[in-house]
């Protein structure tokens, strides 16, 4: 049976398991003097333990059978192959099962004319039929014992509710884990690969490396073979869009929050604060489209006509339009800590004599400083990870330079380059983007954690 | 803003934080005196500041109804009343405070020195700094204690160098009596500082840019007794050489510091009189009500 | 009047000045937010416009038997193979009969899009009576017709400069005089899937792999969101350190570049667990992480919102707190949910960089019919157009995009509705 019918028979079977609890329990309960039945639950809830019994260790059998099953039945395969064949490099073994698992889905075995292939499509064809098999029986099995146990467990004295919010409760948990999962994950997924890399490129090298052409040759006899992996030239360009972005998106992104707060009137934010928050809603895919289409080519006729010669995938342009893509971001942030800083800060300066301006500049902007910082390290981390604008608008060939009117790329440019098209997992090309990707990571885990840490504290400040 | 709104007369906010007891409904029945006009003295020769017909608007809301009352020269006048009764929002008029918020409206004629306070021409931001204010809860900026008192001198541009404004800081601090505290540490913020000495500073600070007349907004609300009786020493040397307004909840503090008393309610200024009278012999109904505490 | 007195008043006009030109600053802020936010909309709105429009072509064709090799008696299997290419370029050879030049008689051939012949095959089979008469049909013109029709294309320039030569233009003008060109409503753009030639190309595989991708996506985060939300407003411990570490994890979650997610679908989901490449499963599987932080804390403001007294009523009455949970706190607490719900999604809808990972960026050809399909989604699509040359790809990619647009924006007004209609103060 394919997966959908395993799981829409569960469900049927769990449907039936439940009415069938429910009642069996009416069936147990005797009546107490009053008429009252001395069930301990109500009878729903027997119907409910009984699918949970029924239904969870089936599923979690399942969900791991599928998990592991391809990759099994893949090995089984291969060792099925002629030695000749599996002495093949893990490229090479990856396109021929590739070849092999077509053959079997498309139904078209008999045409192929490599013998060998025909076997392997054949026995692999098998074993996928034995694996559904199986997998079929055993979870159908495990959820009739489970359905048979928990009907031998209804009597008036289970408590029923209670074993079924523990259930609950321990799924809720299990929920609430998977943000932990998650993180364990990324890291596990961007450590792994990266530890495989630095056993082929040393960490140094690609820590304070200048030369980045990760373009290994496809025969390992050429020269230059094994590509050069200093990363310097991508954080360097990585920092330079950031910079940009930042150099526009903070003092816009802080002058539209004061105004708003400060001087607009009521209507005006009613209207402004809305189309602001546009800005942040706009797909990146489009502002790297309008960047590489409209706005390269301006700033590139704009030098040109002033007489400075800017490529036509600079930094500038990228940086640009990702400042305003953060300048949404840095505003409500900044919105939010100003007005967290009492009034009483405010009238004690107009008390004073203060103008409005002065006010701001010397005692609003001083009392929100460090949520204003913390609010520009976040956008920061936002500017750092960015991919799609600069994928888009940024250039492909690492130039370690710092003048925005050049092309340069970022890490997150090359990571997307490296791991796109035909890739052969293993290749230092490939791993050489996780390396990447553990940096990014990194940064933008620490960039995150001190910018919160020092939003909470300034918050604790007035509260 | 919200203190504001809170305070006035019979504001349904229900969001007050104010500890004490409002009046309630019944007993404001019960004492809804006729108040026609204000009795006693509400006038004097050669005043500092006056204020005729002056009405009080937040939005559709009339806050102030007809206040005509003088300050007299280096007097300390105490504003009492129950709370909501439009007391701080008065004192809020003598320095164009209210104009920091948009819904509230000001009108009538005020004065300082015989000057149209309201009038076209006159500035603010000038106003403010002839008229400094303390202010109910203590609040220093978040920079040192010197630059706290020097925050004035330097907006308006009051010294011309270093030494001038050092001499400054201090002569404010030793006003405020608070220099003795604080001379070892001007560089540490002003908000590690007790409630008192924080009250102090802003003092300090409110004397730093040489005001006429400074404005207190219950300034010993939040302070402990000590503290309070400390700031009460200071207002009575400060009276030489400035005239004061002082809103307080506490009526022993009008009797022990002021000269002359005025009592608001619901929005009207029902009695201006030494401070004297008012406590021992008030002339209208609803003070006496007050003062012998049958509300408020 | 005192000395103080005359030197503020001395300043006062110069910090006025100041005054002025800060309120100026943050109103030219406000200004250029607008002015950006209103020329990328119009640039997009302006090179897409033209998209939802397509240049047809009417030709005269002879649905000759000979030349497509078939007979009335033939099979439909014979019927599909038949040569009507052949057709189609007879035609254009009869209507321009002193083109000679074997490269222009090329350009000729190309002057209608090659879905020509597919659209007279679909026609004969399903009437092969057809077969014998000449009949006018309205065909797709080529890419560079219609960038030509659309004005793209300046006659003046020298012709090297041009895309469209002397002698092609000569061909047109003489289709236009004749009425056999046209522009009409762009129906391939929603009926097509994804095609190398432009004018073929559309973007239903795109919707239908977004739509897929994101059902998979709220499937997946919808649930676990919310328990995972209420297990950590409701019943969570104080001080645990357990739940400090979830805590601190959806918070930095929710910050992780998006990229980042796309390495941890390609490491663990495709790699490890074998699911497949460049389908709306990986996809949805690598979103649903990336939005679940999101959800959960917007789950977790609306659960918190709803006033404690509720749910002591219920835990008076005897209700364990599991059922307090299903029958007060959740009902009430769902506008908000769905609307922080609905705004992930969007967000969801709107990623293109982890997809890029994890195969998404595939050339697709069909519109996918499962979670198991390849697919690519809308966003992707967009960037695969708007890497590709053709002038016409540019227009279609901004068309792509007001079309990816007006989803979100009617995703937010639903939002916006449901928070408005729902919105309750306690």
């Amino acid at each position: 049976m394919p997966i959908n019918t395993i799981l829409i028979t569960l469900v049927a079977l769990l449907i039936f398991g439940y009415f069938l609890g429910r009642k069996r329990s009416l069936a147990v309960a005797g009546s107490t003097a009053k008429g009252y039945s001395d069930l301990h639950s109500l009878p729903s809830y027997y119907g409910y333990m009984v699918a949970v019994w029924a239904g969870i260790p089936a599923l979690i059998i399942l969900l791991i059978w599928s998990a592991f099953s391809s990759s099994i039945v893949t090995s089984m395969t291969i060792s099925g192959l002629p030695e000749q064949m599996q002495a093949q490099s893990k490229q090479q073994l990856g396109l021929v099962m590739n070849e092999i698992k077509n053959l079997a889905n498309s139904g078209l075995i008999a045409n192929e004319t490599d013998p060998i292939k025909q076997a392997a499509a054949e026995h692999y064809q098998k074993l996928t039929h034995i694996n559904t098999m199986a997998k079929t029986v055993v979870v159908f099995v495990i959820a009739l014992i489970g359905l048979v146990l928990a009907m031998r467990l209804i009597k008036p004295e289970t408590r029923a509710r209670n074993i079924v919010e523990g259930v609950i409760r321990w799924t809720m948990i299990i929920c609430a884990s998977i943000a932990i999962l998650t993180t364990v994950g990324i890291v596990m997924s961007v450590l792994f690969e990266s530890l495989l890399f630095f056993t082929s490129v040393s960490p140094i090298e690609f820590l304070f490396g200048t030369k980045w052409s990760p373009q290994t040759s496809i025969r390992t006899d050429q020269v230059g073979s094994s590509g050069s992996f200093g990363a310097i030239p991508l954080f360097v360009g990585t920092m330079l869009i950031s910079a940009v972005a930042l150099c526009i998106a903070v003092p816009v992104g802080l002058m539209s929050a004061i105004y708003l707060s400060e001087y607009a009137n009521k209507n005006i934010r009613a209207f402004a604060k809305p189309t602001l928050e546009i800005l942040a809603g706009i797909p990146t895919v489009v502002y790297g489209f309008f960047a590489a289409l409209s706005v390269a080519p301006f700033i590139r006729n704009l030098g040109e006509s002033i007489g400075l010669d800017v490529a036509s995938e600079s930094a500038l342009a990228a940086g640009l339009v990702m400042g305003i893509m953060i300048i949404p971001f840095v505003s409500s942030l900044s919105d939010d800590v100003i007005s967290a800083v009492p009034q009483a800060m405010r009238d004690g300066s107009f008390g004073m004599g203060a103008t409005k301006s002065e006010t701001i500049r010397q005692v609003i902007i001083p009392a929100a400083l460090p949520g204003i910082v913390g609010g520009i390290l976040l956008a920061a981390s936002r500017a750092i990870g960015e991919t799609m604008i600069v994928v888009m608008a940024a250039g492909l060939s690492a130039n370690l330079t710092i003048n925005p009117l050049e092309a340069v790329t970022t890490v997150t440019v090359q990571i997307v380059t490296l791991l796109t098209g035909d890739q052969e997992f293993d290749s230092p090309k490939t791993l050489a983007a996780f390396a990447l990707g553990l940096g990014l990571f990194v940064t933008t885990l620490v960039l995150n954690i001190v910018a919160l840490h020092i939003i909470r504290k300034y918050r604790e400040q007035y509260e | 803003m919200n203190e504001i709104l809170e305070t006035l007369p019979g504001t349904t906010t229900q969001s007050l934080q104010s500890d004490e007891p409002k009046p309630e409904a019944k007993t404001r029945d019960e004492f809804d005196v006729e108040i026609d006009g204000t009795v006693g003295q509400p006038f004097v020769d050669n005043p500092k500041m006056s204020s005729r017909n002056c009405d009080v608007f937040y939005a559709e809301k009339q806050a102030i109804f007809d206040v005509n009352v003088d300050i007299g020269r280096n007097e300390i006048i105490a504003m009492i009343g129950p709370s909501g009764c439009g007391k701080s929002t008065y004192l809020r008029v003598l320095n164009r405070m209210n104009d920091t918020i948009p819904i509230c409206r000001t009108t009538g004629t005020h004065t300082l020195d015989g000057e149209d306070i309201y009038a076209k021409d006159q500035d603010p931001v000038l106003l403010r700094a002839r008229v400094g204010m303390v202010f109910q809860k203590p609040n220093p900026f978040p920079k040192s204690i010197y630059d706290n008192v020097a925050y004035g001198p330097r907006l308006h541009g009051l010294t011309s160098n270093r030494s001038e404004l050092d001499d400054l800081v201090e002569a404010s601090l030793t006003k405020a009596g608070l220099f003795k505290e604080v001379k070892d540490d001007l560089q540490k913020p002003g908000t590690g500082l007790s409630g008192g000495q924080q009250q102090r500073l802003c003092i300090a600070r409110a004397i730093a840019v040489d005001p006429e007349v400074i404005l207190m907004d219950e300034p010993t609300s939040a302070l402990d007794p000590i503290a309070t009786a400390i700031i009460e020493e200071l207002m009575d040397d400060l009276k030489e050489s400035y005239t004061i307004a002082i809103v307080t909840h506490s009526m022993q503090q009008a009797a022990r510091v002021s000269q002359r008393t005025a009592y608001f309610h619901l929005g009207r200024l029902v009695e201006v009189n030494d401070t004297d009278k008012v406590f021992t012999n008030p002339e209208h109904q609803l003070t006496e009500n007050y003062i012998t505490g049958r509300f408020g | 009047m005192k000395d103080s007195t005359k030197i503020i008043k001395a300043g006062l006009n110069k910090r006025y000045a100041r005054e002025k030109r800060f309120k100026f600053f943050g109103l030219c802020s406000i200004i250029l937010s607008f002015a950006f936010l209103l020329i990328l909309l119009s640039t997009i709105v302006g090179r897409g416009l033209p998209a939802f429009q397509q240049t047809y072509m009417k030709l005269d064709v002879t649905l000759d038997e000979e030349t497509l090799g078939v007979t009335s008696n033939s099979s439909s299997k014979e019927l599909f193979s038949a040569k009507y290419d052949k057709v189609i370029r007879n035609t254009l050879y009869d209507m321009f009969p002193n083109v000679s030049d074997r490269k222009e008689k090329r350009a000729l051939r190309n002057i209608v899009s090659n879905s020509a012949a597919y659209d007279l095959r679909d026609k004969v089979i399903a009437n092969p009576e057809l077969l014998g008469t000449t009949q006018s049909y309205w065909f797709l013109a080529k890419d560079d017709v219609d960038v030509y029709m659309k004005g793209n294309i300046d006659r003046n320039l020298p012709e090297s400069d041009r895309r469209i030569k002397d002698f092609q233009l000569v061909w047109i003008d003489r289709l236009i005089a004749e009425d056999r060109l046209e522009k009409r409503f762009n129906t391939v753009l929603f009926n097509a899937a994804d095609s190398r030639e432009p004018e073929q190309a559309g973007m239903r595989g795109a919707i239908m792999g977004s739509f897929l991708t994101m059902l998979v996506t709220l499937l997946l985060s919808f649930p676990v969101a919310v328990a995972a939300a209420a297990y950590l407003e409701e019943f969570a411990p104080q001080n645990n350190r357990w739940v400090d570490l979830i805590e601190v994890n959806i918070n930095n979650l929710a910050a992780v570049p998006s990229i980042v997610f796309g390495l941890l679908g390609l490491a663990v989901f495709i790699n490890f667990f074998g699911v497949p490449r460049s389908t709306p499963l990986i996809g949805g599987l690598v979103l649903s992480l990336m939005t679940l932080p999101t959800i959960i804390i917007a789950s977790r403001a609306a659960i918190k919102a709803v006033p404690p007294s509720i749910k002591e009523a219920a835990i008076g009455m005897g209700a364990s707190p599991v059922q307090t949970l299903f029958q007060h706190t959740l009902p009430l607490a769902m506008p908000g949910i769905l609307t922080g719900t609905i705004i992930g999604m969007a967000q969801a809808l709107g990623e293109t960089a982890p997809l890029l990972m994890i195969g998404m960026v595939a050339f697709v050809a069909e519109v996918p019919g499962g979670i198991f399909d390849p697919a690519t989604v809308m966003p992707v699509q967009i960037y695969l157009w708007s890497d590709s040359p053709e002038r016409a790809f540019t227009e279609r990619t901004s068309a792509a995009i007001m079309v990816l647009l007006a989803f979100l924006i009617v995703m937010n007004l639903i939002a916006i509705i449901l928070r408005k209609k729902f919105e309750r103060r306690w």
